[in-house]
């Protein structure tokens, strides 16, 4: 339980947190001002990794661009693959066939568990529990080789085309994926719940710990597991349906408790909704070509377009602003963790730091999407 | 929603035409619009409504998408530069409930690049408008903090700026 405490101004240090710190993940720099083990204030300090996609997606074409989306977020590629495919295509009309978007689900949601299997690791790993990252890896791992089959990388994919996918899946891949969720089934209640979940040296840590109310993520435009761990029912996937995810019957998780433990919850029941949306797809994947007929060089009307779509950290939105020729006029990104992260400095005032940082570790920062 | 929003947004515009910019190459969107306010097809562009205002509507706009219980998605910068404007795109969403997407622009000149802050309404503003000053110039009015945010503190460019040059 955060104890509320009467900070005193006049005693204060500050402490400089990152951008070399096993718990910032990356290159994350945080300004604390402390009062003994209070944090006073707490300042993030981004763009350590900035490399500007956008003015890169200004320079180059359409095309172009699919392998700097996998660079922005590292541990949900292919969703960022797929928000850019996804927004080129609106605009440029193109059509996409049912087995391509089939493939892009089951690939995107395969790398949504493989993400929040990495972010379980760290997060517990922050924490002080070493053992599960080696059971979360080894799960991990088996997502990167049926990923590496289909899309030939294993991190930074550029799997998707605007118009389909570049690489049908074979029987082998299908096979494999169909193991691995048996596998991961049967872990999970012992491996992941009984030893880490129930355990009461993380629900000590992480219950009642970081609480963000839904009015904060509406101010500050928190989406993904942040959003729904404080009570909103709030994922694209439903609320705009995107791609073939409405064919397929799957649940949002939602907890209203809004404190970390809620966050990492929303995080373990997503998986097994991942789980249930590639074996809907798998069972249901029609024939047929995995690429349409697109333009080799695109120019999509002038206009104003978004899309958006939802990565394993939350919305991803991408406004596009063409004006006919064949490279992007302007391109935002709207990734999520940035959002997600500006409302740390108002909910880890007052906290011990230990907690700050268990409650960072809970918001699942990937630094180069932030700073893109 | 949609229709409420419409209806809220359109009394910011009792007959009032915001300026647009010159029609030519590379122009904004065609026809010149009557009002403020036009109603997008959303299959095609992604969003429901198309606000089109003065710089010193902003703030406005923001106190009446909070009313109606929208948050703040995020904040882009466009360089017209043939037109020598600057763009400021602001777009609101829903979380949860009818789904509307409302996307908000102003236009300000290039040369004197002064839009108010919404940040007192909407608290992710702060970052997003960092951002914008960070890449494009724009000097957000009564920001709290408007310093860079993803470029070095002593960097004295504006990158996405169509006219720099590295």
């Amino acid at each position: 339980m955060t104890v509320p405490v009467r900070l005193r101004q006049d005693e204060t240090f500050v402490l400089n947190l990152g951008p070399q710190h096993p718990a910032t993940h990356g290159v994350l720099r945080v300004k604390l001002t402390m009062d003994g083990e209070y944090v006073v204030k707490a300042e993030p300090v981004l763009g350590y990794i900035h490399r500007m996609h956008e003015k890169m997606a200004e320079n180059g074409t359409f095309a172009q661009f699919f392998p700097n989306t996998a660079r922005m977020d590292y541990l949900h590629a292919l969703a960022f693959n797929h928000g850019w495919a996804l927004v080129v295509e609106k605009a440029a009309g193109i059509e996409v066939p049912e087995r391509a978007e089939y493939i892009r689900v089951i690939t995107v949601e395969l790398n949504r568990i493989a993400s929040h299997l990495l972010w379980w690791a760290a997060f517990l790993l922050d924490l002080g529990g070493f053992t599960p990252l080696l059971y979360a890896f080894d799960d991990r791992e088996k997502i990167i080789d049926l990923l590496e089959r289909v899309t030939g990388s294993r991190l930074t994919y550029s799997y998707m085309r605007f118009g389909g996918v570049c690489n049908d899946i074979d029987d082998e891949f299908i096979a494999g994926t169909r193991d691995f969720i048996k596998q991961l089934r049967s872990r999970m209640p012992r491996l992941y719940h009984d030893l880490v979940t129930h355990n009461i040296i993380l629900i000590k840590r992480i219950k009642d710990i970081g609480l963000v109310s839904a009015e904060q993520c509406r101010r500050y435009g928190a989406t993904g597991p942040v959003a729904r761990g404080s009570g909103i029912d709030y994922d694209i996937r439903k609320n705009e349906p995107y791609s073939v995810y409405p064919e397929f019957d799957f649940d949002i998780p939602v907890f209203d408790e809004g404190d970390s433990m809620a966050r990492y919850m929303v995080r373990m029941h997503e998986m097994e909704q991942s789980m249930r949306i590639i074996e809907q797809a798998l069972d249901k994947l029609p024939g047929g070509p995995v690429m349409g007929k697109a333009p080799k060089v695109l120019k999509p009307e002038a206009g104003y377009y978004y899309s958006a779509v939802e990565t394993a950290r939350g919305s991803l939105g991408h406004r596009l602003v063409c004006n006919g020729d064949k490279n992007p006029f302007k391109l935002k990104l709207r990734s999520p963790t940035f959002s997600n992260l500006s409302l740390f400095g108002e909910v880890a005032e007052g906290m011990l730091l230990a907690d700050a940082l268990a409650f960072m570790g809970s918001l699942d920062l990937v630094i180069p999407e932030i700073d893109r | 929603m949609l229709n409420r929003t419409l209806v809220a947004l359109t009394e910011l515009f009792p007959e009032s035409v915001p300026a647009l910019a010159p029609a030519g190459e590379g122009a904004l969107e065609p026809p010149p619009r009557e009002t403020g306010v036009l109603v997008t097809d959303f299959a095609k562009h992604g969003h429901h409504l198309d606000v089109l205002c003065r710089p010193d509507q902003v703030v406005a706009v923001a106190r009446i998408m909070d009313g109606e219980g929208y948050f703040l998605e995020a904040i882009s910068g466009v360089d017209w530069l043939d037109q020598q404007q600057f763009e400021v795109i602001y777009d609101y969403n829903r979380l949860g409930g009818e789904h509307c997407r409302v996307m908000v622009r102003a236009l300000v000149d290039r040369n004197q690049p002064v839009v108010p802050s919404v940040s007192g309404v909407f608290a992710a503003a702060d970052w997003h408008e960092r951002e914008t000053f960070d890449f494009y110039g724009v000097h957000f009015q009564d920001h709290p903090n408007l310093i860079r945010i993803l470029l070095p503190e002593d960097a004295d460019f504006h990158p996405l700026r169509k006219d720099f040059r590295p």
